[in-house]
């Protein structure tokens, strides 16, 4: 099954988005080697030179180095990947703070309404 | 690096029609590039004549340094025309070892495996199988041969989703950085991600000539829906 991709950002922009999240949920762990731009470009169904761009970008974060002929690996840095997920987690609650914004609620009005839920 | 296909001044009529106007263009190895246009924009006619199978009225056609419609430059060269041309009697296996004959860059291997991992029978005729699987046995016959240039003129059209999966995905493992390949399609947005670039073609000009996120970036919208935008009927 290809990746999820949608139509208004660039493709490499989404591939990065993707694999920083199959590190932060653990789908590739600290130290794990990735498979080859070939293959993770097929599973994705993207262009291989897109995969290699975007690959470089991870890299020059450095979330994932390369060993010069073995292949490329996630970083074993556990205070990076924890950024990491902390940056996604922002990320998601401004989307769901503006959505519920566009709603009509306030800021209170939306815990009050999160507290709500979570303990249903 | 040379350019493996070097397209100038290229003009093509048919009587008072002008099928293409002074189309410029080249392409480097390592790309994957789609051909796009409305019905009757040129993109068959600018196939054929890349491939030697029709005469320009002007211009040059460079494949790998040869002009187009020389030897070398034929065998530099796999096509998958957007009709088919094997004989439905044959066996797949039969087909497979007429390409071996004519080609001198067809990997029987890389058939054969393809073949098994579609799960179709080499003993099975042509005419025997499905739509969808004369496509991808087409494919296959193509992707085998380590050719320079690739030219796929609708490779996707009329196979249902997860066909269409299954041959995006061969387009992309045997992709190597050596070659290039042209996908001239209809189907834009399911070919848009294999894609790195994409070409628009308008009553026989090159409207535009740009790499796919590009496209996105700049128009923050996809190929697919620009095309839509562009060609508004």
């Amino acid at each position: 099954m290809p990746w999820n991709l949608n139509s208004d950002s660039p493709i490499f922009v989404q591939i990065i988005e993707h694999l920083k999240i199959d590190i932060v949920s653990g789908k590739y762990k600290p130290g794990d080697k990735l498979p080859s731009v070939r293959d993770l470009a097929a599973e994705a169904g993207v262009n291989p030179n897109t995969m290699q761009k975007a690959l470089s970008d991870l890299e020059s974060t450095g979330l994932v180095h390369s060993e010069r002929t073995s292949g490329r690996y996630i970083t074993e840095d556990d205070n990076m990947i924890k950024n990491l997920r902390k940056s996604l987690v922002d990320v998601q609650i401004e989307k769901f703070f503006k959505s519920m914004e566009k709603l009509g609620f306030t800021g209170e009005e939306i815990l009050e309404l999160v507290k709500q839920y979570a303990e249903k | 690096m040379n350019n493996l296909l070097e397209i100038q001044g290229l003009s093509k009529t048919y009587g008072s029609v002008t099928a293409l106007n002074d189309v410029s263009l080249s392409i480097e190895p390592g790309h994957i590039i789609g051909l796009l246009g409305p019905n009757g924009s040129g993109k068959t006619t600018l196939i054929k004549i890349i491939c030697g199978l029709l005469q320009a009225n002007s211009g040059t056609v460079l494949v790998d340094g040869n002009p187009a419609g020389t030897a070398d430059s034929r065998a530099a060269i796999s096509y998958l025309p957007d009709q088919t041309y094997l004989d439905g009697n044959m066996t797949i296996k039969a087909i497979v070892e007429m390409f071996k004959y004519f080609y001198e860059d067809f990997e029987e291997d890389r058939a054969m495996e393809m073949i098994s991992s579609l799960n179709l029978n080499p003993n099975a005729k042509l005419k025997t199988l499905s739509k969808g699987n004369q496509e991808k046995v087409q494919l296959m016959l193509v992707m085998s041969r380590r050719a320079k240039l690739y030219i796929l003129d609708e490779p996707i059209a009329g196979v249902d989703p997860a066909a269409r999966d299954y041959i995006l995905r061969t387009i992309i493992s045997n992709y190597e950085p050596t070659a290039s390949m042209i996908i001239a399609t209809h189907l834009i947005s399911e070919v848009e991600p294999v894609l790195d670039e994409a070409i628009f073609l308008q009553n026989g000009s090159i409207k535009l000539f740009k790499p796919i996120d590009d496209i996105r970036a700049e128009e923050g919208m996809s190929v697919d829906e620009l095309f839509r935008e562009v060609y508004r009927c």
